[in-house]
């Protein structure tokens, strides 16, 4: 009978006690202070600052869209734009990839399957700052591995991240090698989740393998491929690391490569434009959204829920 | 007939079973030499002399194994003060973000309060917004606190990323009502009932938790690089790039470095495998 017992009673079985608010307020208080000051003023303030001139010591001013006027009549943001929509493509390749060794790596009774998993997955929780310099060194025009290699099999050469055709392509193809071991493990776990009997029912129906994965595999494990795609392309979205130490500053094909996240980071912090820095960062934010809305329609013609 | 000809059916089953099994291995072998081959090639090179780092073809093996590459990396750049710095910069935002991600994730997932669905929106909501459009008031914020070029500029923002609360949230969702009702039945006021009922059982969450933040924290570049620009206070990918800027040619030192700045999460990978394949699934899946 005595009120201690209430968020207990029957009453309160299906619908726990809103009485917890005073402990909610209490536990949540440094959280909630932490994600105003660090993330939902941050996103006030940049759409603040995208509509604002002035600089870093003076303070600003709201005085319209001149800032939105001129980044999007400007040429280094489409290009921009467009580098980093060919980027996110190139890198997507790395699906497929991912679907083969994960296919490959279900099958059972395989032996080595740890270690294939875990040199798949080294790159994976490598620093992309170190290993874009080794990529760096292995594009390298005049003495790097990848020339020779090439010279030795007959193929064309180059300076991979010195030239502009190539420098976008020659980063991308890290960003797959980087992020093989992510979609590896994601499509991994969408196999494991297909049952047994499923595949055994058809291969005593006779299908052989290529039936049984175009048939049961592929349709089964097309939410899991669309996960990996959406993060996939989410991810380079964001690229900077990679383009930011394999390229550096002086080099020649930077200009024509620029990922829009480059842009950001040169427009706030090299020319110190924060405003101009913040309108690239909320275009980025509605090209996220666009082109993840975009996957998420086109899914309905390729993606099976069981 | 069909008694006749199963046996045999078998046999070439079998046959084409063993060349397919073949063709895996060689497939994956090839794989995983295209994976790791840019470690070996960081690896040769870090012991090579920088004349022969140079030279055109390349030598695959060294000629002689010049070791102190590893020693004239720490002569070019501050690798004691940096590693430090990323040490002490990953310890403050992993234990930050496992104390905040918790407390507000068994709030939502095991309390009921009001505006609990509206706050829980504005958290998640963060999740979707790409970083960028938070780096430039967070750099105002900590400049305001006057807290540039300091260990805690570094861990600050990423102490309250939601993404610890999501991946605990979920975790702690699944776990059965009966648990907080029959603590509170024993008297046990929500604080008990976190930390010593749903946190002890959280421990795989909370070790993906700490394993994809002490990643994102060792190798983030872009927020160290505009936060703390004195060299005393770099981290280590931030102190390779700029070294990449001023002795870009230097290709044995810089892969030595280089080589040194991944070998911890890569060691820790190797004995922790299990547990980082785990929180690559945990936040990958929705």
């Amino acid at each position: 009978m005595t009120v201690a017992h209430t968020p207990g009673g029957p009453a309160a079985r299906s619908r726990r006690p809103s009485g917890d608010g005073r402990w909610a307020a209490i536990l949540l208080a440094v959280p909630v202070l932490g994600l105003v000051v660090f993330y939902l003023w941050p996103l006030i303030r940049t759409a603040i600052l995208s509509v604002s001139t002035g600089n870093p010591f003076l303070g600003y001013q709201i005085t319209g869209f001149d800032n939105w006027v001129q980044v999007l009549t400007g040429d280094e943001l489409p290009r921009a734009l467009l580098n980093t929509l060919v980027y996110a493509a190139v890198v997507l390749l790395g699906v497929p990839l991912a679907m083969i060794a994960a296919v490959l790596l279900h099958q059972r009774g395989l032996r080595f399957r740890g270690l294939f998993r875990v040199l798949y997955f080294l790159p994976v929780v490598t620093m992309p700052a170190a290993v874009a310099m080794v990529w760096r060194y292995i594009y390298n025009g005049d003495f790097g591995l990848l020339n020779e290699v090439l010279a030795t099999m007959g193929l064309p050469t180059t300076a991979w991240v010195a030239d502009p055709r190539t420098a976008l392509y020659a980063v991308a193809v890290v960003g797959i090698w980087m992020g093989l071991g992510t979609n590896l493990i994601i499509l991994a776990a969408g196999l494991e989740a297909i049952p047994d009997s499923v595949t055994e029912a058809a291969m005593l129906d006779g299908a052989g393998p290529v039936r049984r994965f175009a048939s049961i595999t592929a349709p089964l494990l097309s939410p899991s491929v669309f996960l990996v795609s959406v993060l996939s392309v989410i991810g380079s979205l964001q690229m900077f690391d990679l383009l930011f130490v394999m390229l550096g500053r002086t080099n020649p094909a930077l200009a024509d490569s620029k990922t829009i996240v480059y842009l950001f980071y040169e427009e706030a912090f090299v020319r110190s434009d924060r405003p101009l820095g913040a309108v690239i960062a909320l275009v980025t934010l509605v090209v996220t959204l666009i082109v993840t809305a975009i996957q998420f329609r086109l899914q309905r013609r390729w993606v099976h829920y069981a | 007939m069909p008694e006749r000809s199963r046996p045999g059916r078998g046999q070439d089953a079998r046959a084409g079973l063993r060349a397919g099994r073949v063709a895996t291995y060689l497939v994956l072998a090839v794989g995983a030499l295209l994976m790791v081959a840019p470690f070996l090639w960081q690896f040769l090179t870090s012991v090579k002399s920088l004349r022969e780092s140079t030279v055109a073809p390349p030598v695959i093996w060294p000629s002689a194994w010049h070791w102190e590459n590893y020693q004239r990396i720490f002569d070019v750049l501050p690798v004691e003060t940096m590693a430090v710095n990323s040490l002490l910069a990953l310890i403050l935002r992993v234990t930050g973000q496992l104390l905040i991600a918790s407390l507000a994730a068994f709030c939502f997932a095991r309390l009921r309060f009001p505006l609990q669905r509206a706050l829980l929106t504005l958290f998640l909501a963060t999740l979707m917004v790409p970083p960028q459009l938070f780096i430039i008031p967070q750099y105002e914020v900590i400049r305001d606190l006057n807290w540039l070029n300091t260990i805690q500029a570094l861990a600050l923002p990423g102490i309250f990323s939601s993404f610890g609360m999501f991946i605990l949230y979920q975790f702690m969702r699944s776990l059965p009502v009966e648990l907080d009702e029959a603590a509170r039945i024993d008297g046990a006021n929500p604080w008990q009932i976190y930390r010593r009922i749903i946190l002890p059982l959280c421990i795989p969450a909370l070790a993906a938790v700490t394993i994809m933040t002490s990643l994102f924290s060792w190798n983030d570049l872009l927020w160290p690089l505009v936060i703390n620009t004195d060299p005393s206070r770099m981290t280590l990918p931030v102190g390779l790039a700029t070294l990449q800027g001023a002795q870009g040619t230097d290709y044995p030192v810089l892969m030595a470095g280089s080589l040194l700045a991944i070998l911890p999460m890569v060691l820790i990978f190797v004995l922790l495998q299990k547990q980082f394949i785990q929180g690559i699934a945990m936040s990958g899946s929705k």
